[in-house]
Order: C-alpha cells, then sequence, then structure tokens
C-alpha cells in the first residue's frame, strides 16, 4: 500500500510538471506570434526602404518622374502640422470628457456619453474624413491642413476619452479622500491628484490615439489633400507622409514604388520615436510636477 | 489651538439603511476622545459626519447639527471645503499620494489651496514632519522619493504630517494603527499624546487598550446608536449601562 501511493504521488508530480511547462510554453509560443508579424512587418520596411533612405529624403521635395533623387520633407513638415492640430483637439477635449465619466459621469448622460464614443470608434476613418471635408473644406471651399486636423482629432478623441476613463477609475478612492480631507476643492483634487496620480496610464492613452491616427490615409485624400511643394499655411492643401506614400504606391513608376517603401520606414521611425520621447519625458517629469 | 465639538440629534443614512441614530456629544478641545465598538457600529461613519466626508458617498445623507468651534458644519453658508481645512483626517489604510515626493506630499495640502511661498512651506513640511516623528527617517530623501516608497507605519506618519501642515483645529483618525505592526502602532499613539496638547482629537478604535491609553473620554457605540460617552476611566472600570459592560469585557464584539 505505501508503495502505491508513494508511485501515485510521483505520477501526480510528473503530471503537474508537464503541465506547467505546457503552459508555460503555450504562453511563450502567443508571445512569439504576437510579435512576429510586427518584427516582419518592420524588417521588411528596412530591407525594402533603407536603400532609398539618404540625407536628401529628408531635406528635399519630391521630383517629377523620371528625376533622380528628391525627398519627401514637405511632407514629413505637413505630416507634423496636421498631426499637432489634430491633437490640439483631441487631446483635450478627450480627456475632458474622460474626466468628466470616471469622477462625475452617472445617470443617463453619462450612458449616451459613453455609447456615442464607442460608436465613434466604430465609424470608419474615411467616413470621418466626409464629415471634416463637410464642415471645413465645402464652408472654407478648398482643401487644407485645418481639416485634415479636424478629422484626425474627431478620431483621436473617442480613444483617449475611453481610456482616461479607465484609467482615472484604476486611482482608489481612498487618494481621492485623502485629497479632499484637506480641504482640497473638488475640480482641484481631481485635476492635481487624481489626473496626476493616472499621468503614464493617460500619457499611454494620448500615445496610443496618435500612433492610431498618424498613419490615417483615407481621412485625409479630400481634407489635406496633398501637395508636391512647400506649404506652412494650416490653410492650404498640404502634404503628409501617408498620402505620399499613397501617391507613390499607387503609381506605375519603380523608384516611386522604391520611394513608398522609404516613406513607409520613415513613417514608423518617426511614430515610434514620437512615442519612446514623450515616455522618456513623461517619467522624468513624475516628481517635479507640482514643485 | 483645538478646538470643541458638539454633536446634536445626529442621524445619518446610506440609501434607505440608517446607519446613525440621534447621537448627541460633547467632544472637549484639546482632549483625545475615542469612539469605540464593534464592527458596523457606526464608528467610521459618525468622525465622517464630523468634516463632511460622508456626504461624498453616493446615496449617503444625514440630519441634524455638527459644531466645530463656533462654526455650524452643516450650516447655510459653510462649504464642505472649508470644514475639511479646519477638520483634519487620518484613514485606516496609509494613502499617500503615490506619484508625489515626500516633500509634496506633506506640502499638498497648502499648495493645493494656492499657497507657494517656497520658504514658508519648507518651514511648515519640516515642522509637520517633526510633529509626526518622521524628521528624522526622511530628511535627506524629502525630495527624492515618493510618499509610497515608505514603510507602512512611515506613510501613515506621512499622511498624520499632511494633515498637520494645513493646521487643522481638530484631527479625525479613522483607526489609524489597525493595518500596522505594534512598534509603528506605539509610535502613532505616542504621537496621539502629544498632539492632543495643540488639537482635539477623535479617534476611532477597535482596540479597547488603545483606548485606554491615548483618550480621555470614550464613547461607546453600538448598533448606530451612542450608548455612553463618559470619562475613559470610567468607561473600562465602572460602566453605567450593561451593554458597555458586556463589550468591554468581551462578551460580544
Amino acid at each position: 500500500m505505501p508503495d502505491r501511493s508513494r508511485s501515485r504521488e510521483r505520477f501526480l508530480a510528473w503530471r503537474r510538471t508537464v503541465a506547467d511547462r505546457l503552459a508555460t510554453g503555450f504562453a511563450v509560443l502567443m508571445t512569439v506570434l504576437v510579435v512576429a508579424p510586427l518584427l516582419a512587418v518592420f524588417s521588411y520596411l528596412v530591407v525594402r526602404g533603407i536603400g532609398s533612405l539618404n540625407l536628401a529624403f529628408f531635406t528635399h521635395l519630391p521630383v517629377p518622374v523620371g528625376e533622380k533623387g528628391g525627398g519627401v520633407a514637405n511632407a514629413i513638415v505637413g505630416s507634423a502640422m496636421i498631426l499637432g492640430i489634430a491633437s490640439l483637439i483631441g487631446v483635450p477635449w478627450g480627456i475632458g470628457a474622460g474626466i468628466y465619466l470616471a469622477e462625475y459621469g452617472r445617470g443617463r448622460f453619462a450612458s449616451l456619453l459613453r455609447f456615442t464614443a464607442d460608436v465613434l470608434n466604430g465609424v470608419p476613418s474615411i467616413v470621418i474624413g466626409i464629415v471634416a471635408y463637410a464642415l471645413v473644406v465645402l464652408t472654407q471651399k478648398h482643401f487644407s491642413a485645418l481639416s485634415g486636423g479636424v478629422a484626425l482629432g474627431i478620431m483621436m478623441i473617442p480613444t483617449i476619452t475611453r481610456a482616461t476613463e479607465e484609467v482615472l477609475l484604476l486611482v482608489p478612492l481612498a487618494v481621492r479622500e485623502a485629497a479632499w480631507g484637506l480641504g482640497v476643492a473638488r475640480w482641484r483634487a481631481t485635476l492635481s491628484i487624481t489626473l496626476r496620480t493616472a499621468t503614464a496610464g493617460v500619457i499611454t492613452a494620448v500615445m496610443l490615439a496618435f500612433a492610431r491616427i498618424a498613419g490615417e490615409t483615407a481621412p485625409l485624400l479630400f481634407t489635406a489633400f496633398g501637395n508636391q511643394f512647400w506649404n506652412l499655411n494650416p490653410n492650404q492643401p498640404t502634404a503628409a507622409l501617408p498620402l505620399q506614400i499613397f501617391t507613390y504606391a499607387i503609381s506605375p513608376f519603380d523608384e516611386w514604388h522604391r520611394l513608398a517603401w522609404a516613406g513607409a520606414l520613415v513613417l514608423i521611425a518617426l511614430i515610434v520615436g514620437a512615442v519612446a520621447m514623450v515616455r522618456v519625458v513623461a517619467r522624468r517629469g513624475m516628481f517635479q510636477g507640482a514643485s | 489651538m483645538g478646538v470643541g465639538v458638539q454633536v446634536e440629534q445626529l442621524n445619518a443614512w446610506f440609501g434607505a439603511t440608517q446607519a446613525l441614530y440621534d447621537i448627541a456629544m460633547q467632544i472637549p478641545a484639546n482632549h483625545a476622545t475615542a469612539i469605540i465598538g464593534p464592527s458596523g457600529c457606526g464608528k467610521s461613519t459618525f468622525i465622517r459626519c464630523l468634516n463632511r466626508m460622508h456626504e461624498t458617498v453616493r446615496d449617503a445623507r444625514l440630519e441634524g447639527r455638527v459644531r466645530i468651534g463656533a462654526m455650524e458644519v452643516y450650516g447655510n453658508g459653510t462649504s464642505a471645503v472649508e470644514v475639511r481645512r479646519r477638520v483634519g483626517m487620518v484613514f485606516q489604510k496609509p494613502n499617500p499620494f503615490p506619484t508625489m515626493s515626500i516633500y509634496d506630499n506633506v506640502a499638498a495640502g497648502l499648495k493645493l489651496n494656492g499657497f507657494h511661498n517656497r520658504r514658508v512651506l519648507d518651514e511648515v513640511v519640516e515642522r509637520s514632519l517633526h510633529m509626526a516623528a518622521l524628521w528624522d527617517e526622511v530628511k535627506d530623501v524629502l525630495k527624492k522619493q515618493s510618499g509610497a516608497s515608505l514603510s507602512g507605519g512611515q506613510q501613515q506618519r506621512l499622511c498624520i504630517a499632511r494633515a498637520l501642515a494645513v493646521q487643522p483645529e481638530v484631527m479625525l483618525m479613522d483607526e489609524p494603527a489597525s493595518a500596522l505592526d505594534p512598534i509603528s502602532t506605539s509610535k502613532i499613539e505616542e504621537l496621539i499624546f502629544q498632539l492632543k496638547e495643540q488639537y482635539t482629537i477623535v479617534i476611532v478604535t477597535h482596540n479597547m487598550q488603545q483606548a485606554a491609553r491615548v483618550a480621555e473620554y470614550t464613547g461607546f457605540f453600538l448598533m448606530g446608536k451612542l450608548i455612553e460617552f463618559d470619562k475613559t476611566e470610567k468607561i473600562f472600570t465602572n460602566p453605567s449601562d450593561k451593554r458597555t459592560e458586556d463589550y468591554i469585557t468581551g462578551r460580544f464584539g
């Protein structure tokens, strides 16, 4: 009897070990499967695009077919301008709505707002482009960086709103009570304590929204429109990296295809760079905020 | 200096459930008063009515009169923010602001109310940390370490310093030592002993020895009612109510 129970115990231990290994292996496999496509895309971009990258690509304007060289300098600047306008609209609006939902949002209006944000999140980007076209382009009677920024800004709002709400709700009630207990007014406690405690999460939310819109092409087609020349006036048609890539990619010319690959590589690198930079800056500012 | 607290006809509810019934109490200035009673008897609710924290809970409401010194806590012209500035609170679980340095935690109450004179802030932070018996342990890392990096007992003293920095007249403590180890607990008790020279202290506690050690007056709550309120000595040696006696002799709760 004792012998049998001992062998049974050994069998159980063996089974546990095997189950543990299997579960761990499965998790590792899934992780690899998630990371693999990302690495594949990125390395393919590097392979196809790096050959056309040189200083001129960043400093020169596009050139007509047949001419050698040329770059996307105007598109990089144009993208920065459009994304800047979009962030000016989307970030305060989204964070404001998120604060409302997390701190004050109860009852019917709040449910309606949540529902609207979720629906807006699912609206195809081209539809948002049409809305910006109708609101801004038709009113002004010309294409502009402003209209592109409005389109992308609208796209940022629901993502930032819902994510801000989520991270604010993660801040424990005890932290809010500590602030109220000090005789700090409610709005002040919300801004300086609750929002600040959730800063890292809010920044992640903003960065997610930013990365999502930075590569958007469809809503820019009939808003920012694109431009082969320098333009720093937000009221004029403006080049953007995704638009430039689109133009190059659908062209029948091999040289332009190479430029499209290079442009895509630059676009990805800029997004990753922007996200990384904001994270570093935010982390460094963590303790100094209030002083 | 501390001021007294007068409570009359205080009733409080959470939704349809009544939590406090007709509480009347005269809490004397510059003494420590302990509130004891079994779990769920309304002790915490009671002190949260004194600084209007009760109303921050959804569906909570109350009726009655509370005076802190000359201030009508529930008077028409009195704002909750004003009350809480004069009535400090220390919570059961230490709750420092996690993203702030130790210095900013202590200075938070003043800074967030628009007070920014650096020299005065430095003074207040040092004095408050001294009073909370934490200065020597943190003086070298004031602006380098986050409040959340301290040990539990240190965090609770940090929270006391933070409450002291706004110079309240009354200090409410909701089981301030129940989440702490015995050494930290005795430090907090020593602190209460010193603080009551300058502040009126109301401390909720589960621990009857603690009440006997730190408080001159004790109120015994049971099922939302104040059963007995008297000198601590009297409560623990010769209570007038049978239920108080049952509780302190450990017959229930």
